[in-house]
């Protein structure tokens, strides 16, 4: 597949909003190119390439609203499509809700694009295999992993005047080994935009020598513990929470984020003064594209949480307007403060606690207080006077995140990562968090 | 494991809408007009000819037409309508021993028969990972066949504006009887899936499912509580006559305590109860934790098997193919060969079923072009089976494959996904009422709530829509912040009695996700009532200020 250019899609984009006879008309075209390699059992097992290229064509008659989409691109397929979407926003019903697609605006690039990365073929992908499932050999054990790599291109416009293009790549890496007779497992994840960023060798060493350490696990009772959280393990709880963080639930009363008698938390201590949590489309480590693809409109840097207090909250347009706020494009990443310490320093630090490689099956159990259930998944450590002392049994746990940034110890250096569950580019810190609540053991390794 | 799976999807300006939903958005009147038959069929020999010259053992071709259409709405407002399609090609070889795969939108010859050659070239870049050669089950030859999914009335013709009318009409009806908040959501899926082999197979099949979700959230301004209410229905392989109610599908529950459905639904009804039930959950009394007799209706439990017993005894798991992501399992091959390993009680039957109607992995042929089948998988309590795909079926000693393969795109690579895993009927006769009489101290949980398991399958923990509680054999009064935590073996030993076949029904789940890239599979569970005696019980109610 070509990934297009910045003067193709500009070319296909204009033809397409002077095709349109609608009040107003957006059009998104995205391509990407994503391979692939996985493998368990010390083989692989499946390798794969992917290509696909869509043009999407959203209109509105005042406000009534119709979309449709092509995967051609000569001329007599733009007028089809075009023509599809108004057809299909006459039959709609009219949305009380409805907002107009914003005016035109600047867009100011972020660095999401790499050319090493672009370039990865499939001898790479097998390569970043090969060292794993020979290492793993090695020390008689065995992986199971998965790397993938994609090379993408959107474009937005619309009727008003807004223009924008940029290229993405990124590379994701996960990798299990577990011990020959199932007694011991360990994990490592790896994620960046630029593969040149990524040590398969380096990554692979962490999951070996967490499996070789977590064999013989011995049961701790369930309770409330001090636990060093990696970044991997903090994440998707994390992700649970930003995705409340939308404005209108905490308005009306149904989130975690609305007060008694009708009113929201902006602005409440609602977490340790420690917590400063922001989005930053142009953060060097985790940039993102610099507009919201739902709606058009540009992203900014904004806190989320400063020095512990609740900083903004995610308007819709429409919400914007009826509150008499800004609207501004959703963020793309987390970015949480964290301090200098290794997770390593962290665990030196400890007179007593239960270090967490991962977590696993997060699922919202009470929205009131975002109470999450999951569990503890291939290495947990007991840490004694600075040490890791033994590897653990896996718990699971009942815990709100809001709780967790409540009960911060000390945070170590942020990492890169994306979550498994949410659309979140993140760099968060190692956290080391006091009376996390673990109700019940797990026999899985 | 469920997975929650959002794709952002394009909105002309309507703010930003988070929709699990793959493809992209296409005009009402292309819904209708399928691919022809013969230009897949030529689609599909360009590619095999192809891998064929190239070096391939073993070629099949999946050419792939997935039409959505998703309506959501939000109080009486229509928030977006929404078609969807996304088409094109995916080529898997063998050669050398070793599986390649690439899929490309572009649907000539040309480009068809390129993807078939990088195919095989990542096969034999990998074929030097091998630690031994795929082994494909032998499947004979279908020749032309074709297979659709049973329907009377087709969700393509039926006008957006009805569609549009009936969720708001069910948001009113929630609101009316005490919710503050509903919304609703209509998914309509059209799945062509065209599948040829080397092995002499060109099947054409299409697939038609339905899913009406919806929440209604009662909000206590005062106190600053709220409390949500889904829908009870299921989604299903059927058409929209789904959405027709007819009386005899009506099913009270024990008690009385609300409405369930079986074979039609009532969207209308069922938000009227939800919104007076969300209400209710406000005052609901907080759950004493401790140990109860639960008593799970079939809407709640099908989650429960399909985490417990679904996925822990798919083969891949089994033998580490998951191990990195969705993991591995506690039911492994030893347990099996012992042919005593006690998975539940005696009364537990499980049977794995292709060809249930209505269905959500109801098909006429697997993505490896299988014929679908029913097999046993726990027999009088006792792990008797697996299920497996072509690839894995000699390492159960099976000569053929159970038609487990699927994937949920043509571009994605096909793997091992679960049929449908049902918990067959008590064979006395039974009634939900009858059961609850010989229950001193328990809780009877409707409804789909929050789940987690870990990844071999052992520790769980199952919330729910509504939770009653039973005194002395009588439902009493409505409960709050209920969860309960088993361990699985643990769980389906604690089976003390089930239901008869007049109960028996379907829960299912549109976005079972697994695999890495993480794919979604529809598949569908069924039970009567059950009864679990001595299952530990959760408070789950915190405050956070």
């Amino acid at each position: 597949m070509k990934i297009l250019n910045q003067d193709e899609t500009r070319r296909i984009s204009d033809k397409v909003l002077s095709l349109c006879k609608a009040d107003e008309c957006v059009v998104t075209i995205n391509g990407a190119r994503t391979g692939n390699v996985r493998y368990a059992r010390n083989a692989v097992s499946t390798a794969g390439l992917v290509e696909d290229t869509q043009l999407s064509v959203s209109v509105a008659f005042g406000k009534k609203q119709g979309t449709a989409s092509i995967n051609e691109f000569d001329d007599k397929s733009l007028e089809k499509v075009v023509r599809r979407a108004e057809d299909l926003a006459r039959l709609a019903p009219e949305n009380p809700e409805f907002m107009p697609t914003p005016d035109k605006q600047a867009f100011r690039a972020s660095s999401t694009f790499s050319e090493k990365t672009a370039a990865i073929d499939p001898e790479y992908r097998a390569q970043v295999a090969a060292y794993s499932i020979e290492q793993s050999r090695k020390n008689k054990l065995v992986a199971a992993g998965f790397f993938t790599d994609r090379t993408s291109f959107e474009t937005v416009a619309n009727s008003r005047g807004v223009f924008g293009y940029q290229q993405q790549t990124g590379v994701d890496f996960t990798c299990t080994v577990r011990t020959e007779d199932g007694r011991g497992s360990g994990w490592v994840r790896r994620d960046a935009n630029d593969v040149a960023r990524f040590d398969p060798r380096a990554a692979s060493d962490i999951a070996i020598e967490k499996a070789l350490r977590s064999v013989d696990a011995k049961a701790l009772e369930p309770g409330r513990y001090t636990v060093i959280l990696e970044p991997a393990a903090s994440s998707d709880l994390m992700a649970y929470m930003f995705f409340d963080f939308d404005a209108r639930s905490a308005d009306e009363g149904r989130s975690f984020l609305s007060k008694k008698g009708g009113k929201n938390r902006l602005g409440d201590k609602l977490f340790d003064e420690q917590v400063n949590i922001w989005a930053d489309p142009w953060d060097k480590d985790v940039p993102v594209l610099p507009w919201d693809s739902q709606n058009l409109l540009a992203r900014e840097r904004m806190d989320l949480i400063k020095d512990g207090k609740v900083a903004n909250m995610n308007y819709s347009q429409y919400w914007a307007k009826k509150q008499g706020k800004r609207a501004v494009g959703q963020p793309g990443n987390i970015i949480m403060a964290g301090g200098s310490k290794s997770t390593e320093e962290l665990i030196a630090g400890t007179k007593k606690g239960i270090l967490v490689t991962r977590t696993w099956y997060i699922r919202m159990v009470d929205p009131q207080s975002v109470l999450l259930t999951g569990l503890t998944r291939d290495g947990t450590f007991y840490i004694e006077n600075g040490k890791i002392k033994h590897p653990i049994k896996n718990f699971r746990f009942n815990e709100s995140p809001v709780t967790m940034l409540n009960n911060i110890d000390e945070l170590g250096r942020p990492e890169v990562l994306s979550g498994d569950e949410s659309p979140f580019q993140m760099l968060i810190p190692s956290i080391r968090v006091r009376d996390f609540n673990f109700t019940s053991l797990s026999d899985a390794v | 494991m469920e997975r929650r799976t959002f794709l952002k999807v394009s909105a002309a300006a309507g703010g930003a809408l988070l929709i699990p939903v793959f493809g992209e958005a296409i005009a009402e009147e292309q819904l209708i007009n399928p691919m022809a038959v013969a230009f897949k069929k030529s689609l599909a020999d360009a590619a095999m000819n192809a891998a064929t010259k190239a070096g391939a053992s073993y070629c099949d071709v999946r050419i792939g037409r997935y039409l959505n259409q998703f309506i959501t709405t939000r109080d009486l407002n229509v928030e977006n309508i929404v078609n969807t399609e996304s088409s094109g090609v995916g080529v898997r070889v063998v050669a050398n021993g070793a599986y390649g795969f690439v899929a490309t939108n572009v649907m000539t010859l040309d480009a068809v028969a390129d993807a078939a050659r990088q195919a095989v070239a990542i096969a034999k870049a990998n074929a030097r990972l091998q630690s031994e050669p795929v082994r494909l089950a032998p499947v004979k030859g279908a020749g032309e066949v074709a297979w659709a999914t049973p329907f009377t009335k087709d969700w393509r013709t039926v006008p957006v504006k009805e569609k549009a009318e009936m969720l708001i009409a069910a948001n009113k009806a929630g609101m009316d009887a005490g919710a503050s908040f509903m919304q609703s959501m209509l998914f309509q899926v059209n799945q062509q899936k065209y599948f040829a082999s080397t092995d002499g197979s060109y099947i054409d099949q299409d697939f038609h499912r339905l899913w009406v979700p919806f929440t209604a959230t009662a909000v206590d301004k005062a106190s600053g509580k709220f409390r949500t209410r889904d829908g009870l229905s299921s989604p299903v392989s059927m058409g929209y006559e789904f959405l027709d109610a007819k009386p005899q599908h009506k099913i009270r529950a024990a008690g009385g305590v609300t409405t369930l459905y079986n074979g039609s639904y009532d969207l209308v009804e069922d938000a009227r109860a939800a919104g007076r039930q969300a209400k209710e959950k406000l005052t609901a009394k907080s759950v004493e934790p401790g140990k109860y007799d639960l008593v799970l209706s079939p809407e709640h439990l099908f989650l429960t098997i399909h985490e417990s017993v679904g996925h822990a005894t798919e083969l891949d798991r089994v033998l580490g193919y998951e191990a990195n992501y969705a993991g591995t399992s506690f039911a492994t091959l030893d347990k099996w060969e012992s042919k005593k390993f006690q998975y539940g009680s005696k009364i537990v039957n499980f049977e794995a079923d292709k060809n249930t109607p209505a269905s959500l992995g109801c098909v006429g042929y697997d993505d490896e072009g299988v014929p679908a089948k029913r097999w046993d998988i726990i027999r009088d309590g006792v792990l008797v089976n697996y299920q497996a795909t072509r690839d894995q079926a000699h390492i159960i000693g099976e000569k053929e494959s159970h038609g487990c393969s699927f994937a949920d795109s043509w571009s994605s690579v096909q793997f091992q996904r679960m049929p449908n895993v049902s918990l067959k009927a008590g064979r006395k006769k039974l009634a939900p009422d009858e059961m609850v009489k010989d229950v001193k101290k328990g809780i009877y949980i409707l409804g789909r709530g929050s789940y987690s398991i870990d990844q071999q399958r052992y520790n769980f923990q199952f919330g729910g829509q509504l939770f009653y509680e039973i005194k002395d054999g009588k439902i009493t009064q409505p409960l709050g912040d209920v969860a309960y935590q088993a361990n699985t073996q643990d769980f389906w030993n604690a089976c003390t009695a089930m239901c008869d076949e007049r109960d028996w029904r379907m829960g299912g789940s549109f976005f079972d996700g697994k695999g890495q890239p993480s794919q979604v599979s529809a598949v569908s569970h069924g039970s009567s009532t059950t009864r679990f005696n001595g299952i530990n019980v959760i408070n789950t109610a915190r405050k956070i200020d």
